[in-house]
């Protein structure tokens, strides 16, 4: 394929840096990182702690801004966009998938997971019938009715999966997402991310500080210091 | 409706917190509903239409009395049919908190300008013809369990003896029912003789004097004229005189208490300045405690704008249920105190008081929740879901 020919990456990175003011201290937690996302990419990013890699997904999710440099999702300039945009983007293209799930403990999953449909025009019935498929989808549409407290920390990751997919969203982002989960659990909740990754096609960029978890992902990138140091095939 | 769940939610986290800051709101919606409706009694505009009872006191003081005078001149306007006249004793029975109104009252007379006391034929012929006689409601001798035959001691806290005690003690020749059960509120006086009254006063307490006349009218139509004419033929005079209704009358009597609009306000006032402080601590703890929902809210599409209506629904629902559940109660309970006062104490809510209990609520919800809607509006995605 010619480089005319090649698509353009879903999420493309250029020249991105990102300061932190510490009191009278700036700190500079990226610093100018160059990345290309393509589409239908499972990307993990490793690296210890303060390497930036949070900071990289959340820049990429929407969730900050940058602090010089330009970051194009889609084709679109999310480092441009005003905090509203960012939010009604975020709600069109991205699923959250946290370490600690983050459900919201008086809702049952199935609310849980209607809630970034809520920010849609869907009607009430239809909004539940996706968020029962989406519950399907990660194998846990028998706990549809059960409150968070009422499931174990897996389930509770397959129900914040399934409200990450619920929307179909351009691009799923998951920091951490087996930090808090047994070994047994982890590997179903990765293969699940996988399995969404190949047979869905959805783009996925993934924080880990395990090695074995990055095994998951198609490939694997390492930051320190704010800096890509090493692609791994 | 879309985000009623997640209001809900928000609602029923915390459910004994919830349920006691809404009980907080109810109990202070209800206090305000009864304040405001005795307020509004009080301060309701004077009115002499349909009238056929009028009350003639002094101008200038509901304590100052009127001479005994004054009867035969009342009595010779016309359009007066009949007339009576009283003097309130202020009379205490053993201990101070054994409050009960109690009157001196020309018997006869008396008796006959207000039917309603229900009293037997024996009992009445004997009020008046014991002159240290006196009659009790059913309901007052019920509380302190007086029979006829009894005597009762009263201490004088305004008119002393001529012998310069306190004690007076009266006959109970009587015991009487009301005609209409909405009056029993009149079931918790005393009456007794006013020629025993007069003669057993200091005499430095101006004996033939009284507090009052109530006059019958001939014709409810004919209030206002009869008023006015009574009150021109005391004008400039040493007491010139004051005629009104009833429940004016009634009214004037407890404004001697004070400004009731300004106690009313004040009271409200701490109660409300309380309640602000209270369901704005309960509704900050609560955004505080969910600051990472809410930033879980933003994350995944909720505008700035959306989580900031989110909490002010919050506090609204909270304002809204407890206030009108509150206002509600005091709209239930009103007729009780409105049969207690024998309906001389007109209160019921009126429109005004609803309009300015929801306006009360709009505002109190507005207070409570915004500060903690600015906050929620302010939460940084990043620092929440990092714990910070």
């Amino acid at each position: 394929m010619g480089i005319a020919e090649r698509p353009l990456p879903l999420v493309e990175i250029r020249e991105l840096s990102k300061v932190y003011q510490r009191g009278r201290e700036a700190v500079e937690v990226l610093h100018h990182v160059d990345l290309a996302i393509p589409d239908g990419d499972f990307l993990a990013l490793m690296g210890p702690s303060g390497s930036g890699k949070s900071t990289l997904l959340n820049l990429i999710a929407g969730l900050d801004s940058p602090t010089d440099g330009s970051l194009r999702v889609a084709g679109r300039r999310i480092d441009r966009m005003s905090s509203g945009e960012l939010a009604r983007w975020r709600a069109a293209h991205v699923g959250f998938v946290f370490q600690f799930y983050n459900l919201l403990p008086a809702l049952s999953a199935q609310k849980n997971v209607e809630l970034p449909l809520l920010l849609t025009h869907l009607p009430a019935a239809r909004r539940r019938r996706n968020a029962l498929i989406a519950l399907e989808l990660v194998g846990i549409l028998d706990r549809a009715s059960h409150k968070p407290a009422q499931l174990s920390g897996g389930q509770q990751q397959r129900v914040a999966i399934a409200r990450a997919i619920v929307s179909d969203p351009t691009l799923l982002v998951c920091d951490e997402p087996t930090g808090d989960l047994d070994r047994h659990s982890a590997e179903e909740v990765l293969t699940l991310l996988q399995r969404l990754n190949r047979d869905y096609g959805k783009t996925m960029i993934m924080v880990t500080h395990d090695p074995k978890a990055a095994e998951f992902a198609r490939r694997t990138l390492h930051l320190d210091k704010g800096t890509l140091v090493e692609q791994v095939a | 409706m879309k985000y009623l769940p997640l209001l809900v939610a928000a609602l029923l986290r915390r459910k004994a917190r919830t349920l006691l800051t809404m009980l907080s709101v109810t109990a202070a919606f209800a206090l305000f509903g009864m304040l405001d409706a005795v307020r509004v009694a009080f301060e309701a505009p004077e009115s002499l239409i349909g009238i056929d009872r009028l009350i003639v006191a002094s101008r200038f003081s509901i304590i100052q009395p009127l001479p005994l005078g004054y009867l035969s001149r009342i009595q010779s306007v016309a359009g007066v049919k009949a007339i009576t006249y009283a003097n309130w004793f202020g009379g205490v029975y053993q201990d101070p908190k054994n409050f009960f109104p109690n009157f001196a009252v020309d018997a006869d007379t008396y008796l006959a300008m207000y039917p309603e006391l229900v009293l037997p034929p024996a009992e009445r012929k004997a009020f008046l013809d014991t002159r240290t006689g006196a009659i009790v409601g059913q309901a007052l001798a019920e509380q302190f369990g007086w029979k006829i035959g009894d005597k009762i001691p009263l201490q004088a806290t305004i008119f002393p003896r001529k012998d310069g005690s306190n004690a007076w003690t009266f006959d109970l020749v009587g015991i009487y029912g009301v005609s209409d059960p909405a009056l029993r509120g009149l079931e918790r006086q005393m009456l007794f003789r006013w020629d025993y009254f007069d003669e057993g006063r200091d005499p430095r307490y101006r004996p033939g004097t009284v507090g009052w006349y109530a006059v019958r009218i001939d014709d409810p139509t004919h209030a206002s004229r009869v008023a006015g004419a009574i009150d021109r033929q005391f004008a400039n005079s040493a007491d010139e005189t004051k005629t009104q209704s009833e429940r004016d009358f009634q009214r004037s009597f407890a404004k001697q208490v004070g400004d009731i609009g300004l106690i009313v306000t004040g009271i409200m006032g701490a109660v409300f300045f309380t309640l602000l402080l209270m369901t704005g601590n309960a509704m900050s703890q609560s955004i505080r405690e969910r600051i990472p929902e809410l930033a879980v809210l933003k994350t995944i599409g909720f505008s700035d704008l959306a989580v900031v209506g989110l909490v002010l629904a919050e506090s609204g629902a909270l304002l809204v249920l407890g206030g009108v559940a509150g206002m509600a109660l005091a709209w239930s309970t009103l007729p009780a105190v409105r049969d207690l006062s024998a309906g001389q104490l007109d209160v019921t809510m009126q429109p005004q008081s609803w309009e300015l209990g929801l306006c009360l609520i709009f505002l109190i919800a507005l207070a409570v929740g915004l500060p903690p809607a600015l906050k929620a509006k302010r939460i940084s995605i990043v620092d929440a879901l990092a714990g910070h």
